[in-house]
């Protein structure tokens, strides 16, 4: 990379008149840093000619110091002036040729750049130290960042472009699998957009296995984007490397969309734990949920049904031997009635044929196949949504564990890596329950089983910290409630400047990612997903496409046609 | 500096040698390492205000005028009026023509900067002082642009010289130089900015300047 080594900062103190020089690279110049430290962030003086409506909050800053180059962020911007007096008494600015004089002399704008690594011959590293006095400043060229964050290849998927800047960002997908991350943003900011492009991603890469419960069917078959009506879904794209489930198989055919499998549960596959998720849902009180324990040590496998056809007398005598007052059962019994009138709750085990839903879903997995589990009707229905994929992916959880525990350290034998995507994810991952659910464990660790979590929501301040704290990557839409932007930010460091970042950003389409995938926080334009030009440039034949290719293999088949 | 550049400077500085006479003004009276007084050789002769002046032929100094005075030669015989009969001020001189003779015009310099011997323009002190009896000469156009050509590291020298008018000069200065430039607004811009780092925290007084320049 040119001027990575050796070259010495210009220590002129002087910058460009005309803010047009380049420096190095083809970055374009910024100024000279005169002040900082490592907590708070170096400050530089912009050059004469480079105003402060030139720089953006969020933009790659590259500073060349006497040995290393440093990349950071810009976060903050501010006008300042080498005399306090002109604060309190300003100049006569009616003359020209005194304000032009005094810009950027007299009074000048400044930035805080915040170093995030150094980068040399052997790469980059963290930064841990800042460059020296008046080193210079520019903004980060193309070269600096695909350095840094790699080009698209075979292990990296772009999800956009650095903000104002005309290439590819990159994530490792990966490292990306490795960890359970997180999608988060206020409604309509794109997080759909984002997770879709993210799942895209690990398709493309094959890197893993998607298992995603889809609560508005916007990944399965279509889905829905601000600008165009409607986009194509992961099964339009992949086709048979994507199954299609689904809880309403009606509304499937409503809407004629291709299923590959409905899926039914059975009351007796309902168990205490489900319950315990439902307990914010439902209004529960703590005695409530615990009493489903004591019902289904009681009653055995089929406690629910059992329990539901005990009346009278009989439930009285039940409270009394559960040592719970009446209401409390009776409250519960109401609740969990309502679990009886989803239309995909059985009677019995819900297999059918001898082929339970998990077993199905399992099965796909582990041929390669992605599974998008639709909702349909049951969509807005949050209790039916809390119940199936807590349900199923406590019990694809048991399978992974018992795969991994007989694998025994011979990775050939391991399970596929699996991402399994929850949207409303904080009311899995409350602090009151995600201790005790099954994902709460998985974003705890079941890293160590191949499992991990790609987790959806509008409301991170919702998210138990612990589980927030194991998150390898974060992307965040723009979010404007404090609590969120600090739940989101917790434990990140230099996050009281990347707030400022994240509080900026465009209410769609931009994202702050950093974590686990990135070697540095980095705000993104998202790129483009629903014309037919975004398809193309994920490397998807559009029809025209792909009537030519039939035709050619008619032909390669059969010889040209007459 | 590029040498081309310095070469083309002393070229330069030959072939105006035979205007030189032309620019002459006066000689050296009084020098000091910081600054220098010159007589000049006709009454009223003195450089304007801000004049870039030459003195010295080998490493000549230059210096820009902050002070002109004209006095009587002899200290003990103050000039009294002499124009009471007279309807224009110029009768006064012609009844009485040894005035030329009694009365002198003096200007002093503020030393900026000198041309080494390698011709390059150096903008800060020279290594000694002029000496007395050196002529000095008014710079021509070229040699106040080469100058005079931002940024201008002579103009702390200018805020801590004892004058006056300081502020006058520095301004009379920036006038002169910039019709020396191709482009006079886009110079007194960038110049400015060079006057606006010696007044940090002069915010005032660099608007006051800049007004006269307008």
């Amino acid at each position: 990379m040119n001027g990575i080594n050796g070259a010495h900062p210009d220590h002129s103190g002087r910058g460009s008149t005309d803010g047009s020089a380049d420096f190095g690279g083809g970055r374009q110049p910024l100024g000279i840093v005169t002040s900082g430290s490592l907590a708070e962030g170096v400050h530089v003086r912009l050059d004469d000619g480079v105003s402060t409506e030139d720089v953006k909050i969020g933009t790659f800053v590259s500073i060349q110091g006497l040995q290393k180059r440093f990349l950071g962020v810009l976060t903050e911007i501010e006008l300042a002036s080498t005399d306090d007096g002109v604060a309190a008494a300003p100049p006569d600015m009616s003359s020209p040729l005194l304000a032009q004089v005094m810009s950027g002399t007299t009074a000048y704008g400044a930035i805080t750049v915040e170093p995030m690594l150094t980068l040399d011959v052997d790469g980059h590293q963290p930064a841990k130290t800042i460059p020296p006095h008046f080193s210079r400043a520019s903004v980060a060229s193309d070269e600096d960042i695909s350095a840094v964050f790699g080009d698209e290849d075979a292990g990296h998927f772009s999800i956009g472009n650095p903000m104002d800047m005309d290439m590819k960002l990159c994530l490792d997908i990966g490292e990306l699998i490795k960890r359970s991350n997180g999608v988060f943003g206020k409604s309509g900011t794109g997080k759909t957009f984002l997770t879709r492009l993210l799942l895209i991603g690990i398709l493309q890469h094959n890197a893993a296995s998607n298992l995603v419960f889809d609560m508005h069917g916007e990944y399965g078959w279509r889905g829905s984007s601000e600008d165009v009506n409607e986009v194509k879904g992961l099964k339009q794209l992949f086709q048979s490397r994507v199954a299609v489930f689904t809880l309403d198989g009606e509304s499937a055919k409503r809407r004629r969309v291709p299923v590959d499998y409905e899926i039914s549960i059975g009351c007796d596959d309902i168990e205490p734990e489900d319950v315990a998720i439902l307990k914010d849902a439902w209004g529960l009180s703590d005695v409530a949920a615990d009493t489903a324990y004591s019902l289904r040590n009681r009653f055995g496998k089929q406690w629910l049904t059992t329990f539901l056809a005990c009346s009278g007398d009989a439930f009285s005598e039940l409270a009394k031997e559960l040592s719970v007052q009446h209401s409390t059962l009776s409250a519960l019994r109401n609740r969990l009635s309502r679990l009886r009138r989803f239309g995909f709750t059985t009677e019995g085990s819900g297999e059918s044929g001898g082929r339970s839903s998990v077993n199905e879903i399992l099965t796909y997995l582990n041929r390669g196949t992605h599974v998008v589990l639709e909702f349909g009707r049951y969509g807005n229905d949050i209790d039916a949504y809390l119940l199936v994929a807590n349900l199923l992916t406590r019990r694809i959880y048991q399978r992974y564990v018992e795969m991994s525990e007989q694998a025994s350290g011979d990775a050939t034998q391991e399970p596929r890596p699996l991402v399994i995507t929850i949207e409303e994810a904080h009311k899995f991952l409350s602090p009151s329950i995600a201790r005790n659910t099954i994902f709460g464990n998985i974003a705890r660790e079941m890293r160590k089983y191949n499992v991990t979590l790609l987790v959806v929501d509008q409301r991170p301040s919702g998210i138990d910290d612990e589980v927030m704290s194991q998150l390898g990557t974060k992307i965040a839409c723009l979010l404007d409630n404090e609590k969120d932007t600090d739940a989101v930010l917790s434990g990140v460091s230099g996050s009281r400047k990347l707030r400022t970042v994240l509080a900026r950003l465009e209410s769609n389409r931009q994202a702050l990612v950093f974590g686990h995938a990135l070697p540095m926080p980095v705000v993104i334009q998202t790129r483009e997903y629903g014309s037919p030009q975004s398809y193309r440039e994920l490397g998807f034949a559009d029809e025209a496409q792909l009537r030519a290719q039939a035709e050619r293999d008619v032909d390669a088949l059969f010889g040209p046609a007459d | 500096m590029a040498l081309s550049e310095t070469r083309e400077g002393m070229q330069q500085g030959m072939q105006e040698d035979s205007q030189a006479a032309d620019a002459r003004v006066g000689e050296v009276v009084e020098a000091a390492t910081s600054e220098f007084t010159a007589q000049c050789y006709a009454l009223y002769d003195a450089p304007p205000l801000g004049s870039l002046v030459r003195c010295g032929e080998r490493e000549p100094v230059f210096g820009i005028v902050c002070e002109a005075s004209t006095q009587s030669l002899d200290p003990g015989r103050h000039a009294i009026p002499r124009g009471e009969a007279e309807t224009r001020e110029a009768g006064v001189f012609r009844s009485n023509p040894q005035l030329e003779r009694l009365l002198y015009t003096r200007f002093r310099a503020i030393s900026v900067g000198y041309r080494g011997e390698d011709g390059a323009i150096r903008r800060y002190l020279p290594p000694d002082a002029p000496r007395l009896y050196s002529f000095v000469s008014r710079c021509h156009a070229r040699e106040l642009a080469e100058f005079s050509r931002p940024p201008l590291e002579f103009i702390p020298m200018l805020l801590a010289a004892q004058v006056t008018a300081q502020d006058d000069v520095i301004a009379s200065f920036l006038r002169q130089a910039s019709a020396a430039h191709p482009d006079p607004y886009g110079y007194l811009v960038s110049a400015g900015k060079s006057l606006a780092s010696a007044l940090a925290g002069q915010t005032y007084r660099l608007g006051d300047i800049l007004r006269r320049l307008q």
